[in-house]
């Protein structure tokens, strides 16, 4: 789960990391009255969404009177901007963060993050920030330093010390940076985050250190025991098809082409994505309805696939483990009768009670499209698809 | 056949619960030897016809089980495995999907040492084909033989041994070591065991996007595997940052992309199966290259 930048900040305070003083804007009039009562500048305005690369889209502004920041706040809010890591539909801003400015001296990159391979939360830091950690560690990989954090004792100050005389930081600032990275441990630990980071953490003309941004993934696994997490969940930066799927217990990501998928378990869905594109096909999403799945599950599959307007064929590839496939075909005959299904489904159906499934596909009368391999189920959709987009 | 034998006794933790009822239900009757479960607070019970106990340590020591096979709800999924491993199983085998990666982290350093092999979680288990089966995978696709398969995610590595299947190739051992970020075992641990089981004569792997373990993977059998390896990777479409159903299965900071696993693999010398469909086809040329397809066919 993300958050967004002033929810990361409101926890950094918490966990004794310093971040500038700011306040959520709606409109306009709200971000210069903020910028108001900040009283001093610069301010910078920033858009809140849940994507990277935001700077670059014209989400952060840097203002140094009111003037400025009407302008740029106007420019924001109720605006749809598009960062590059976002989808090609973009992200529409609701909120601004509107923070004090501060004078920047130097830009730190500072990282935790779960090193699956090593089982532990690895420190990441350069001493050259601000630019995306991909950008980073392409470019000068030589300059980000690892540190690994033995989960059994776990973050000890002397870690801090050791990464701030690599970054080259002395002095206060170093028990500065020992607090810093000693506190997103911490929450690092005591949240169940993913990853926490601060890019750029910036010392200032008057020698302190600042993350001047926040980031915090959290793990969607341990939110059962981090209520006051879950509450900080904001919906409308979710696609409402995810937001739906959730509720059905569906792993569903939605994408940009016009064959929706759905298939049990996570990486068949996967690869039945990547067949659908080698037959010259896009995927319209990524769905798993599980391996229990039941007719339930698999009729709100179906709502959720022809919700969508961009899919123009619907696949269904099921490998019936212990889910039995004659459970999916009535599911499926259920969906298209109470539902109305006017685009073209082909159906693949393998493994436990395929045939007794298969059988109950053809006797329903339905115009489902029937195929017996995984290679034939694709091609049949993909063709289907296609030339649905002709007419 | 690696991990499992029809000798294997076993215990199912969680086995009061649906879950563990209705597998060890189907384990029974695929022949697996279940020799009693463990639910805390409910020993004394009986669930089909094996005895239930308070504790691992108990059930360990009253039926002489040497496997634990895990179906504990997430919250609690971790202090089931750490039990395990206090009772000295030889084998644990975590079926639970969603453990906060965490409690893993937790899980994983305390196996340094210890003497316990873990497989999981969020795993299908492990099949060894006309032998016996430690966990969720559906018997009948299956076929006794030679034939090693390995698995990240339960319903690809069906699809997997299904096609061997179909195309007269049996299996040694069937193994799904998960699709969470920090897991028991990792792909080298079973071809490890692979490379030194005289029953197996070739091995499919499937991989897919996050993590390096197929990197790892591919070096390791550059280096020390002498028998056949076919490897497909799933996720060649899946989008960057987004996380693909498993926790392990996401493309972050660039790396774990279906593209460098692929490339690994190549560069180790190792066919990648090109399609999904093709992964039968592709061990069968591989086996064929190595004189030993006569020797894979089912009897």
């Amino acid at each position: 789960m993300k958050i967004h930048e002033y929810q990361a900040c409101e926890l950094y305070t918490q966990y004794g990391i310093p971040c500038p003083k700011g306040y959520i804007a709606t409109n306009m009039d709200e971000a210069v009255n903020i910028a108001k009562e900040i009283g001093t500048f610069p301010i910078a305005i920033k858009a809140q969404i849940h994507s990277g690369g935001r700077g670059k889209a014209g989400g952060v502004k840097v203002c140094h009177t009111i003037e400025e920041v009407q302008i740029a706040a106007k420019k924001m809010i109720w605006k749809t901007l598009y960062p590059h890591q976002a989808g090609p539909e973009g992200k529409f801003v609701r909120k601004l963060y509107v923070t004090e400015g501060s004078n920047i001296d130097h830009e730190y990159y500072v990282s935790m993050a779960v090193d699956g391979a090593n089982a532990c939360i690895t420190l990441l830091a350069s001493a050259e920030g601000g630019m995306e950690i991909e950008e980073l560690s392409r470019k000068n990989p030589e300059k980000l330093h690892h540190m690994k954090i033995d989960p059994t004792i776990g973050y000890r100050d002397y870690n801090g010390w050791e990464m701030a005389k690599k970054l080259g930081i002395t002095g206060a600032q170093a028990k500065q940076f020992v607090a810093i990275t000693r506190g997103m441990y911490r929450l690092f630990v005591e949240k169940d985050c993913s990853l926490v980071e601060i890019n750029p953490l910036i010392s200032t003309k008057e020698g302190n250190l600042l993350a001047i941004d926040a980031k915090i993934n959290f793990d969607d696994n341990a939110l059962f025991r981090h209520p006051d997490i879950v509450a900080l969940r904001d919906y409308d930066e979710e696609d409402p098809k995810e937001i739906e799927a959730s509720k059905y217990d569906l792993n569903y990501v939605s994408l940009n082409g016009s064959v929706g998928c759905m298939v049990n378990g996570a990486g068949l869905a996967m690869a039945t994505m990547d067949i659908i594109k080698h037959y010259g096909g896009e995927p319209a999403n990524f769905l798993d309805v599980g391996g229990s799945a039941n007719a339930e599950r698999v009729k709100s599959a179906f709502e959720i696939l022809l919700s969508d307007p961009k899919v123009k064929t619907i696949l269904v590839n099921i490998f019936g483990g212990i889910m039995k496939c004659d459970i999916i075909a009535q599911g499926i005959v259920e969906a298209a009768e109470t539902m109305g299904i006017d685009i073209p489904v082909v159906v693949r159906l393998d493994g436990t009670n395929a045939e007794k499934g298969r059988e109950i596909l053809t006797n329903s009368g339905l115009a489902l499209v029937p195929a017996k391999t995984f290679a034939e189920a694709a091609k049949k959709a993909v063709e289907l698809a296609n030339s649905k987009k002709e007419d | 056949m690696i991990l499992i034998n029809e000798n294997t006794k076993v215990i199912v933790q969680g086995i009061t619960g649906s879950q563990g009822r209705f597998h060890t239900q189907q384990m029974l009757e695929y022949g697996t030897k279940i020799v009693g479960g463990t639910t805390p607070g409910k020993g004394g019970q009986e669930v089909c016809g094996v005895p239930v106990f308070n504790t691992v340590k108990e059930a360990k020591e009253k039926t002489g089980a040497t496997c634990s096979l895990i179906y504990i709800p997430p919250a609690f999924a971790a202090d089931g495995i750490l039990e395990a491993i206090d009772a000295e199983m030889e084998l644990v085998v975590c079926i639970t999907e969603g453990v906060p990666v965490l409690d893993m982290m937790r899980v994983k350093n305390y196996l340094i040492g210890k003497k316990t092999r873990l497989i999981g979680p969020n795993c299908p288990g492990i099949i060894s084909p006309g032998a016996s089966k430690t966990g969720i995978l559906p018997g009948f696709i299956c076929t006794p033989g030679k034939v090693g398969v390995i698995g990240r995610s339960g319903t690809l590595t069906y699809e997997a041994v299904h096609q061997l299947s179909a195309l007269g190739i049996g299996q040694s051992t069937a193994v799904g070591i998960g699709g969470d970020p920090i897991r028991g075992s990792g792909f080298i641990d079973m071809l490890e065991l692979f490379e030194k089981d005289p029953d197996t004569l070739a091995v499919v792997m499937i991989g897919e996007i996050g993590g390096t373990g197929e990197e790892e993977a591919a070096e390791w059998i550059r280096d020390n595997m002498t028998k056949p390896v076919v490897a497909f990777i799933s996720g060649k479409t899946a989008p960057k940052g987004k996380r693909m159903g498993h926790a392990g299965a996401i493309i972050s900071g660039g790396k774990g992309t279906q593209q460098s696993k692929a490339e690994a693999m190549k560069n180790a010398g190792i066919p990648v199966v090109p399609t999904p469909d093709k992964i039968g086809e592709t061990l069968v040329e591989a086996i064929k290259k190595a004189g030993i397809y006569e020797q894979c066919l089912a009897k």
